[in-house]
């Protein structure tokens, strides 16, 4: 546990890359064996069963440190974060003990099934053993929750180094299905589990952002354009007679999608591609917002089904006829694909994502130009040479999105951050005029420097009107450009519609509050989007 | 009619006719000590204790006119007793007593409860109401012993040196600066920023025991830094001149360290939670020992803290004034360093 604690200091106190994988390779060299594959399941996210319900978990910690709960409250409001905050109030331990990583987590998959008296009698053992990193540390195990700013990527080439092994087969691995009490940290490496399992997708393939002229790529002869489509990015893998759907945050959703089942009978086994999830309703691709409507649902009924039926582009062939072909080469992959699609049943609702033609890098800007009217956000460049990589690599793949929207508001509302971001006004509600009013349409905290976020909270504490717990209402006075993706009609808003992703372009220090935008501008957008 | 009252222009004792760290110019301005947030500039007169006086001196001019007196030593301000009683803030630190006709009000300005090597160590004084800061005010913030925070300060500076990286450590001007260099002498040489020299200058000649310093100036060369310990205040943290210094590890020595969304605010290198202020219970255990009737809650957590010292049985009312902001401070000083 010491070892882990001191990573987790390492990870934190610095914000470069470099520096957080030679962190994670040290710690990969000199850890406890057992407790290495535990490690990794934390950090991409693969959870046990929470042991402890929160509740619980809060009220024996505001007990212990003789505090009332309002003032345990507030201290979490001011750490951000509920493991740090236990850890900070309660009392010192009286004891120091030095248990490895998988042992605790092996103890508390035990009490998991006890009751809440052994529970407690455990946890409040363990809090009296811990100093307050470790207990930090103690109190992520249960909720299995750590967001420390180590992605799948930097973990994977973390562990690519330390093992000296090929990323994308360390990738390949961590991803598929294996639990860390039945797998050494060798086996891991090697693989020795993917094989076996019928379900495991590919990495997915992503693009990065294209900020130079498309002229600089050279010539045309060399690129596949497609449509950039506003979806939830998939895979479906078809093995042993078996389907599974696989979305992009490497969730699988299979059940979520009964429409795509029928592809259980058009693919043949050794089979998975790669495309978007849509909602497609007569032969058209929907608003995303349509789409959302089927997204993190338990059960669907008969009028989702009907409102917001699914279909998937498809993009790419990365494994055929049992075969991983990802470094075949892009158009002989399309080549396979196409040939493969023509031999299905139906062709309305697994499509072939289309090829856009072109001539000249002009025509292609010309024609993305209408990527809103098919409710697309832009478009994709592919090489016709390029491998299906791992994750994000430049160079092959570039997505040329068009602008977002964008809308001028006033703040209304901040609120402090959360995370690093804690005791700082971080997190703002922004309003657009309706008439003498002002009506919120959007909540937004990423898109400012932390010069500009310290400027905001400045103001906002000058100029706070009312308090409500954490918020505050400030003078509406700072004008913000939002920008965003997509508009949506919201009942649940006082607006009557809601923004998607929406962020902070630009403080508009040049525009005063009079100048903003109204609700009436954003409902024409509103009404344009959905003809 | 109370002793003091909360104005817009400071605590004001109106039998005495003064004002406590008032933040508008007034006729007399009694001093608890030299953050830019308890003393401005243009007062006609200022009393202060014997040590804060060069800061007042350093800072606001040296033409200020300024009495000063030592801790325990009363004088009377028309009718009123006004005495100073230790903070343990920073040098010369102190809480403001007074007492008119059996009355005693005691205004402790900034203050902590250890003894931090180089501040007289505070001192509780029994009163009726007290006038308290909060701003570590919630019960997240418990200290660890000093001694504990300066091993992982020296062992971090060794570190730092095995690796070749320059020992940058963050700490105000006033305060803070003077407790690393008292404590972290003989350690390694340890150079500081004009705006910390200063000070240290005017302490060493009103007879303060600071181990010696260097000045950092453009003709020291960078290699010869590496081999000792730096100390620079926050607002020069993110300057073009430390990026020019290569191979530097930062350590921001403060009590916001203490949460990790601190640490990573500054994304400093390392954080030490040092603080010049009382912790909870170090808050705690001074206002039970002064016996007050009456707690009056200034800058930091005021409502919560306050809230809870109702709740616990203490009478205790928020007030609002301008203290607090000790990054004003820091960009004052380098304004005039």
């Amino acid at each position: 546990m010491k070892r882990f604690a001191q990573l987790i200091a390492q990870l934190e106190t610095s914000n470069k890359t470099n520096d957080k994988i030679a962190a994670l390779v040290s710690y990969f060299s000199t850890a406890d064996e057992q407790d290495k594959p535990y490690v990794v399941a934390m950090f991409t996210g693969k959870r046990p069963r929470r042991p402890v319900n929160t509740a619980l978990i809060r009220l024996w910690a505001t007990e212990l440190s003789g505090i009332p709960p309002w003032l345990f409250a507030e201290s979490y409001h001011s750490v951000g974060d509920l493991s740090e905050t236990i850890a900070l109030v309660l009392p010192p331990a009286s004891r120091n003990t030095d248990r490895k990583l998988h042992e605790w987590i092996g103890d508390l998959a035990m009490i998991a099934t006890k009751d809440d008296e052994a529970k407690k009698e455990f946890i409040l053992n363990a809090w009296d053993s811990l100093d307050t990193q470790e207990r930090f540390i103690f109190n992520k195990l249960i909720s299995g929750n750590f967001r420390i700013g180590v992605s799948n990527k930097m973990l994977v080439n973390a562990i690519s180094k330390q093992s000296d092994t090929d990323s994308n087969k360390i990738m390949h691995s961590i991803m598929g299905k294996w639990k860390p009490g039945e797998i050494t940290y060798k086996e891991l490496i090697e693989g020795a589990h993917v094989n076996t399992d019928n379900s495991w997708p590919y990495p997915f393939c992503l693009a990065y952002a294209l900020e130079a002229e498309p002229s600089s790529l050279g010539g045309t002869e060399e690129w596949q354009a497609e449509w950039k489509w506003d979806g939830i990015r998939g895979q479906i893998v078809k093995r042993n007679g078996e389907l599974f759907i696989w979305s992009r945050g490497e969730e699988l959703v299979t059940d979520q999608f009964p429409e795509l089942h029928f592809l259980k009978d058009e693919i043949p086994d050794g089979t998975v591609i790669d495309g978007e999830i849509l909602s497609v309703k007569d032969g058209a691709v929907q608003a995303f917002s349509i789409l959302q409507q089927r997204l993190n649902r338990k059960t669907i009924n008969k009028a989702q089904l009907k409102d917001a039926p699914i279909g998937f582009y498809i993009y790419d062939l990365l494994e055929f006829e049992g075969t991983d072909i990802r470094t075949e080469p892009l158009s002989e992959r399309r080549r396979l694909l196409e040939e493969l699609v023509l031999t299905f049943s139906d062709h309305q609702v697994a499509i072939l994502s289309p090829v856009v033609a072109f001539t000249d890098w002009d025509e292609l800007a010309e024609i993305r130009k209408g990527s809103r009217e098919n409710n697309s956000e832009g478009l994709m460049l592919k090489k016709l040479s390029s491998f299906y990589h791992s994750g994000r690599k430049r160079g092959d793949w570039w997505k040329w999105k068009i602008n977002p929207y964008t809308v001028d508001t006033v703040m209304i509302y901040a609120q402090k951050g959360s995370g690093r971001r804690a005791n700082h006004f971080t997190d703002y509600t922004f309003a657009v005029r309706d008439g003498e009013q002002l009506i919120t349409v959007a909540k937004a905290y990423s898109g400012l420097t932390d010069k500009e976020i310290k400027e905001v909270d400045a103001f906002v504490k000058k100029n706070a009107i009312e308090k409500f717990g954490p918020v505050r209402t400030v003078k509406p006075e700072l004008v913000f450009e939002i920008a965003f993706e997509g508009i949506a009609e919201s009942k649940r808003h006082k607006a009557g519609l809601a923004l998607r992703f929406p962020r902070i372009a630009r403080w508009r220090k040049d525009k005063k509050a009079a100048e903003i935008n109204t609700l009436e501008d954003l409902r024409q957008l509103l009404a344009s989007t959905l003809l | 009619m109370a002793l003091i009252t909360f104005t817009n222009k400071g605590i004001f004792c109106k039998q005495g006719g003064f004002y406590i760290d008032p933040w508008q110019p007034v006729d007399l301005a009694v001093t608890t000590h030299g953050h830019a947030d308890h003393v401005k500039w243009g007062n006609k007169a200022y009393l202060c204790h014997d040590l804060t006086k060069p800061v007042l001196l350093q800072r606001l001019g040296f033409d200020l006119p300024v009495e000063t007196l030592p801790y325990n030593k009363a004088i009377s301000i028309n009718g009123v007793s006004v005495s100073f009683f230790p903070a343990g803030h920073v040098i010369g630190s102190a809480q403001v007593r007074l007492e008119y006709k059996g009355e005693i009000v005691v205004v402790s300005g900034d203050y902590k409860v250890e003894f931090d090597g180089i501040s007289t160590q505070f001192e509780p004084v029994k009163c009726h109401s007290f006038v308290s800061e909060s701003t570590f005010g919630l019960p997240i913030y418990k200290w660890k012993p000093q001694a504990e925070v300066f091993q992982q300060i020296s062992s971090w500076v060794s570190d730092n040196h095995e690796q070749q990286k320059t020992s940058v450590l963050v700490a105000y001007s006033l305060g803070k600066a003077q407790r690393l260099i008292k404590n972290l002498s003989g350690l390694a040489n340890i150079y500081v920023h004009n705006s910390i020299a200063n000070l240290n200058e005017g302490f060493i000649r009103a007879g303060v025991d600071l181990p010696e310093t260097i000045r950092i100036t453009p003709e020291i060369k960078k290699e010869e830094l590496q081999q000792g310990i730096v100390i620079v205040p926050p607002a020069l943290a993110d300057g073009k001149w430390m990026k020019s210094l290569m191979h530097a590890a930062t350590g921001v020595c403060s009590g916001w360290m203490q949460v990790r969304a601190g640490r990573r605010w500054r994304a400093a290198d390392a954080g030490f939670a040092l603080s010049d202020h009382a912790d909870w219970p170090g808050l705690l255990s001074a206002i039970k020992a002064t016996e007050a009737e009456k707690v009056y809650v200034t800058h930091g957590f005021v409502s919560t803290f306050s809230k809870y010292l109702n709740e616990i049985g203490i009478e205790s009312e928020e007030v609002t004034t301008r203290y607090g902001n000790e990054d004003d401070e820091e960009k004052e000083i380098l304004k005039e360093a």
